[in-house]
């Protein structure tokens, strides 16, 4: 089976190494003049909410190259978790 | 709730790929889904989903990978800007060890040109206003995820009156390409693992007219394993039913219509054009350029200067690997000459590469 963790420090890695593409969710701890202080495992970043059109402290959001990118819907994140479980429920076992 | 390691369960990573495994077990032909999102290229390496799947499955890359699609002629004007006097090339890390004809940002900065990574366009912003009497000049690269933060970059410039920061703008978008591979005779797609976080921006919706020309399935996946299993597992479905749909897996991010403000900051700052992409030639309305009313943000027309001519690189193949033609291991300089600390082509070079990212995690 593959290893399937990796996780724990996914936003210092997009911090770290400034690439492009690595989006991470984190959670807003703070809201100042348009930009929010979000967090993650204990990192704590900037991220502008010029592409948002509302948030709030207490939200979660995947921030991209400084910028809050989009809001987490925890009602979908937790029917997609559901999902999972029906496939897991619904199999009769691995099939290999 | 985190909303990462949730979607790394391997219990239920097995239980997604049994399905998958179910749903393929009678069919003798092959189903080949390409992905093009570079960071799912790399979480396709990372998690072994490859070895995984039945063989029935195929999995292939397209040009997903900003970096690698750049063609040589971007990089050289890149180098051609660091090289000038008085200027400050600013970019993601991405992008400093990308091979342009002669050189790379990386040896250019170590001879002494100044070249900062940053992690935000924004960071580019606050550079030139602490460099007043210098040119600040951001390689805007990237799909639609990176151009709205790259357009916000160029309004908060613009608010705060700095008139030393410009772009030079390479931004491309991914509907042009996949429509141009959907439609290429000797690729034959049957699926697409839609990308995360463009269409977290352009909306599920946005694929549905391929959908409909091609009648190719079109399944929006986020990125963490589970994710793409799930996004796999609904792309056999509909294949195996013979139907064509837009689906969306990622729904906790990515809305049918996208994130409106991002498109209005690109719609404002930005307009379509064509684009060179390295491997796929030139394609009509791929790329994005600054409209006129922002022109003078704009380091090609602000800051003109002789940029060398371009070189191709010997016997690289980026272009078959970028259109899912050729895998890694069929380039003859894989592995020999062309490494992750000496790359020769760009899909060598970011780690989301197809290249790099066999050759991290791929088997030797
Ligand atoms: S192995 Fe190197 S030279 Fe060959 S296609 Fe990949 S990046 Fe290009």
């Amino acid at each position: 089976m593959v290893c399937l963790a990796q996780g724990a420090g996914d936003a210092e890695d997009a911090r770290e190494d400034k690439l492009m593409c690595l989006a991470v969710p984190m959670k807003i701890a703070e809201i100042a003049a348009g930009t929010a202080i979000c967090e993650v495992d204990g990192v704590r970043r900037e991220a502008s909410l010029m592409m948002l059109e509302e948030a709030a402290v207490g939200d979660y959001v995947l921030i991209h190259a400084g910028f809050a990118l989009e809001k987490i819907d925890p009602f979908e994140a937790q029917k997609t978790l559901d999902l999972f479980r029906e496939v897991l429920n619904a199999g009769g076992g691995p099939a290999f | 709730m985190k909303y990462s390691s949730e979607y790394r369960d391997p219990l239920l990573a097995k239980a997604l790929i049994g399905a998958i495994h179910r749903a393929v077990s009678h069919y003798q032909g092959r189903i080949t889904l390409m992905e093009v999102c570079g960071t799912h290229t790399m979480s396709i390496y990372q998690h072994g989903i490859r070895q995984l799947l039945p063989k029935a499955v195929r999995l292939i890359s397209g040009p997903g990978c900003p970096v690698c699609v750049t063609p040589i002629s971007y990089v050289d004007q890149a180098l051609a800007y660091a090289r000038r006097p008085e200027t400050i090339v600013a970019t993601f890390g991405d992008m400093v060890r990308v091979p342009g004809s002669t050189s790379n940002l990386q040896r250019e900065k170590a001879t002494g040109a100044d070249v900062r990574i940053v992690y935000s366009p924004l960071d580019a912003v606050s550079i030139a206003a602490k460099n007043p009497d210098k040119a600040v000049v951001f390689l805007g690269v990237g799909f639609e995820t990176t151009a709205p933060t790259v357009a916000g970059s160029l309004l908060t410039a613009q608010q705060r009156g700095l008139q030393n920061y410009f772009i030079l703008c390479a931004h491309k978008t991914m509907l042009a390409p996949m429509a141009a591979l959907t439609s290429d005779p000797e690729l034959q797609v049957d699926g697409y693992i839609c990308p995360a976080h463009v269409s977290a921006v352009i909306g599920s919706e946005a694929y549905r007219p391929l959908v409909e020309r091609y009648a190719v399935p079109c399944v929006v996946t986020g990125f963490e394993p589970l994710d793409m299993l799930r996004g796999i597992q609904m792309l056999v479905q509909q294949v195996m039913a013979g139907e064509a749909r837009v689906e969306c897996e990622y729904r906790r991010i990515v809305k049918p219509a996208g994130n409106l403000k991002a498109q209005a900051l690109l719609a404002q700052v930005f307009e379509p054009c064509a684009a060179e992409w390295r491997g796929l030639g030139v394609i009509p309305a791929s790329g994005l350029r600054l409209r006129a009313a922002y022109q003078t943000f704009d380091a090609e027309l602000a800051l003109p200067l002789d940029v060398e001519p371009t070189k191709e690189h010997q016997g690289c193949c980026c272009g078959e690997i970028l259109k899912g033609k050729l895998l890694p291991g069929a380039c003859p300089l894989f592995r020999t000459l062309c490494t992750p600390e000496q790359p020769v082509g760009a899909c060598m070079v970011s780690s989301e590469g197809t290249c790099a990212a066999e050759y991290k995690y791929g088997n030797v």
